[in-house]
């Protein structure tokens, strides 16, 4: 039979539908993107600064949030459904998820949203951390807790797919795709024990007014401890089509199985006892604590530097097959005209980039730096705004035609779009890195101060905020193109085979790869006992310092309704 | 398992750039002194800052001969002192801030220095930094910490020591 719709109906249905939910965030969070590029550049400013806020909220929750994890959802069912070759155990369970996700991202979405309408009374300007006591209305905790549980209920649906495979193949090598969706689930389980108990256990009660304080380091914390594995689990279905479908796109194969499984075995490992790399200006936690976390996040460079090398040499391999030759020349043979391909490879270029940014920022010391200033959101536009982000887009190109078993609209305007996201990226997030080395802060509607400027060592900030500007311009219309192509592909009539949708087998095959690398039980023991060294000593003296509930009480986002309902009770 | 032996190659200077990653800052921290923040600077109730013997009444006190600690509130939205009076410490000497949070999480940033750190409430973070020359620096907070976050702003003046008229600690 053609292609994935035709052979599994009913999970081509969910992936469509997850998809459909990830693009309508992409659509309305980029252009958030846009009001906040001219806003605080000063060129347009449609809004009061006061809303720029919860535009910033709405715009880090919708693409962080929801537009990766809802393409992760619909391409992990891609994938387990595919690489296992048999259909998700229980199809109603895996709708049971996604209306469980897609409600409480609705929530949070409406809760964030509300805030532009003050007479509503709802607010969530508490930005995409939340961190207490900035208080958001409960709406936005429920939400945020039933898409994580919705998130779990998928995993769950994964492994059952799993186990019935199992069943069946009791001596085959778990299936390499299937291998890493479960590894990363497993790293999500163990790191989203963090937020959950944050918000299950004190920001809810809080918010509603059952317990009166909260301890604001320690739900921070426990943020943290989520907060940067999530980042893995926005780069986890980057790496799977890195590993997997640009080797075959690029005309070859993929260059080593046992070492793609070694690179997410690290992840599971290391992803989660590194969060208080966040917290290095944090008091409250000792330098010692923050040195731990530092050399495991310094080791977690290896998986991605292992990737650098297994991406580029399934590359080379795939051009040299095409006819391409010598040292460099290689590189012209590779298919440039395909936007799929060109998307993912420009993606794993700016990873590069973002790598080195991201180096700065583990250095303990050197983050002082450029701690909390434009230099950080320069350094995730290029790895979760552009690595997945773009890696994802350029992916549709080719996964949704199996979804829908239509051809794509346009590869020319697919070709155009990737390469403006990349060219779009080069200029904001040069901008950003330099403007935060002049110490212009992230987060902020007008970066503009009444007793001092700032100075930048090179060209002037006038020059960084028209670069800003039009960057984000560029990457606003790229997203308005890849919508609209999506958008007119599904008007193409149904046919065969939209897209070659075959994989090949790597160079280096699973049977090379020893078999300990599937032991998932070894490997999420040892995850677990990383995270207990790395985590219970600060936990427990940040519950010693100032108790379980701590002593701040809740400082509501929404400061005028407060007052005006004091104003009616009175 | 087969690994290629350009892999091993790159394994090698993989693990030989986080080693070096981790050794300039472990240098930084040990060899050349760099301070950074830790749990030094002890707990204080926030509800209670006022009865505080120094956050009750902060500002800059001398501790030493050219020493000098300099107590910071930061609250919605302003820095105490820092917005309506400026900090002012004579040049050439050693400053150690204290800087905590009378309501939500702040920054506290001395603008293109690495002086700079989180304002948690119920922590107090601590760091000691050698002033030099005279000059004037700008203090933001650059932690999101409600609607009016972009005017939270404040200054640092580092005046000749023969001008400074001595500490005002509670100004």
């Amino acid at each position: 039979m053609a292609t994935f719709v035709d052979r599994y109906p009913e999970e081509a249905a969910v992936v469509r539908a997850t998809f459909v939910v990830a693009f309508v965030s992409l659509g309305i969070g980029a252009f958030f993107g846009l009001i906040q590029a001219l806003h605080r550049t000063g060129y347009v400013r449609i809004l009061d600064s006061v809303d720029y806020y919860t535009i910033l909220t709405g715009h880090g929750v919708l693409l962080a949030l929801v537009f990766t994890i809802f393409f992760l959802l619909g391409l992990f069912t891609w994938a387990v459904a595919r690489s296992l070759e048999r259909p998700l155990p229980d199809i109603r369970l895996t709708w049971a998820w996604f209306g469980l996700t897609t409600t409480g991202a609705t929530l949070v979405a409406v809760a964030i949203l509300a805030g532009l309408i003050p007479s509503l009374g709802v607010s969530a300007d508490v930005l995409y951390t939340f961190y207490a006591p900035l208080q958001a209305h409960p709406l936005f905790y429920a939400g945020l807790t039933m898409f994580i549980v919705g998130t779990w209920m998928a995993g769950a649906d994964w492994f059952l797919a799993y186990r019935a495979w199992r069943a069946d193949n009791p001596d085959d090598r778990i299936p390499l795709q299937t291998f890493m969706v479960l590894t990363t689930m497993l790293m999500w389980y163990l790191s989203t024990i963090g937020v959950a108990v944050s918000a299950v256990f004190f920001l809810l009660p809080w918010s509603f007014g059952i317990v009166e304080t909260v301890n604001p380091l320690l739900t921070r914390t426990l943020f943290w401890f989520f907060g940067h594995p999530v980042v893995y689990f926005w780069l986890m279905p980057a790496y799977l089509l890195w590993y997997t479908v640009l080797p075959k796109l690029a005309g070859g194969r993929l260059f080593s199985d046992p070492l793609a499984r070694v690179v997410f075995v690290l992840f599971l490992l290391l992803s989660t006892p590194v969060g208080i790399h966040h917290q290095y200006l944090d008091p409250g936690i000792s330098e010692g604590f923050k040195f731990i976390a530092m050399t495991n996040t310094m080791f977690l460079l290896l998986p991605s530097l292992l990737t650098a090398f297994t991406v580029v040499a399934s590359m080379e391999h795939g051009a040299r097959q095409r006819g391409g030759e010598g040292y460099f020349k290689w590189l012209g043979a590779l298919p440039w005209r395909d936007p799929a391909f060109t998307g993912m490879a420009l993606a794993g270029l700016m990873f590069a980039a973002g790598g080195f940014s991201g180096m700065i920022n583990a250095g303990m010391n050197i983050n002082y730096l450029i701690h909390n200033t434009l230099w950080v959101p320069g350094h995730f536009h290029m790895t979760v705004g552009t690595a997945v982000a773009l890696t994802m887009m350029a992916g549709s190109y080719w996964l949704v035609p199996q979804l829908t078993g239509k051809r794509l609209y346009s590869r020319p305007i697919g070709l155009l779009q990737v390469v403006l996201w990349f060219v779009g990226m080069v200029f904001m997030s040069n901008a950003m890195h330099r403007a935060g080395l002049a110490g212009v802060p992230r987060r902020t509607a007008e970066p503009q101060y009444q007793s001092f400027d700032f100075s930048t060592a090179l060209g002037s900030v006038g020059e960084l905020q028209a670069q800003i500007a039009f960057g984000g311009f560029l990457l606003f219309v790229s997203v308005v193109l890849f919508l609209f192509n999506i958008l007119l592909s599904s008007f193409e009539t149904p046919m065969e085979s939209p897209v070659d949708d075959s994989l090949p087998a790597p160079l280096s095959g699973a049977e090379g790869s020893p078999l300990v690398l599937d032991d998932l039980r070894l490997w999420t023991g040892i995850a677990i006992v990383l995270v207990i060294l790395a985590y219970t000593l600060p936990l427990g003296s940040i519950v010693t310092d100032a108790g379980l509930f701590g002593d701040s009480p809740g400082f509501p986002v929404l400061i005028d309704a407060v007052a005006m309902l004091k104003e009616v009770v009175a | 398992m087969e690994i290629h032996a350009y892999e091993k190659f790159w394994l090698a200077a993989a693990l030989l750039l986080i080693v070096g990653l981790i050794a300039t800052v472990s240098y930084g921290a040990v060899g050349a002194g760099i301070e950074m923040i830790g749990d030094e600077g002890g707990t204080v109730d926030p509800e209670a800052l006022d009865d505080h013997p120094k956050f009750g009444d902060p500002g800059v006190y001398e501790s030493g001969e050219d020493e000098y600690d300099v107590y910071v509130v930061a609250e919605q939205f302003a820095f105490r002192p820092g917005t309506s009076d400026p900090i002012e410490v004579p040049a050439n000497s050693t400053v150690t801030f204290h800087v905590t949070s009378a309501d939500v999480i702040h920054g506290f940033e001395v603008v293109g220095t690495n002086a700079n750190t989180m304002a948690i409430p119920g922590q107090v973070a601590t760091f000691t930094v050698e002033v030099d020359g005279p000059r004037d620096y700008g203090i933001l907070c650059n932690e999101y910490c409600g609607s009016a976050h972009h005017a939270m702003e404040g200054t640092m003046e580092v005046v000749p020591e023969d001008e400074y008229d001595g500490p005002e600690g509670g100004d």
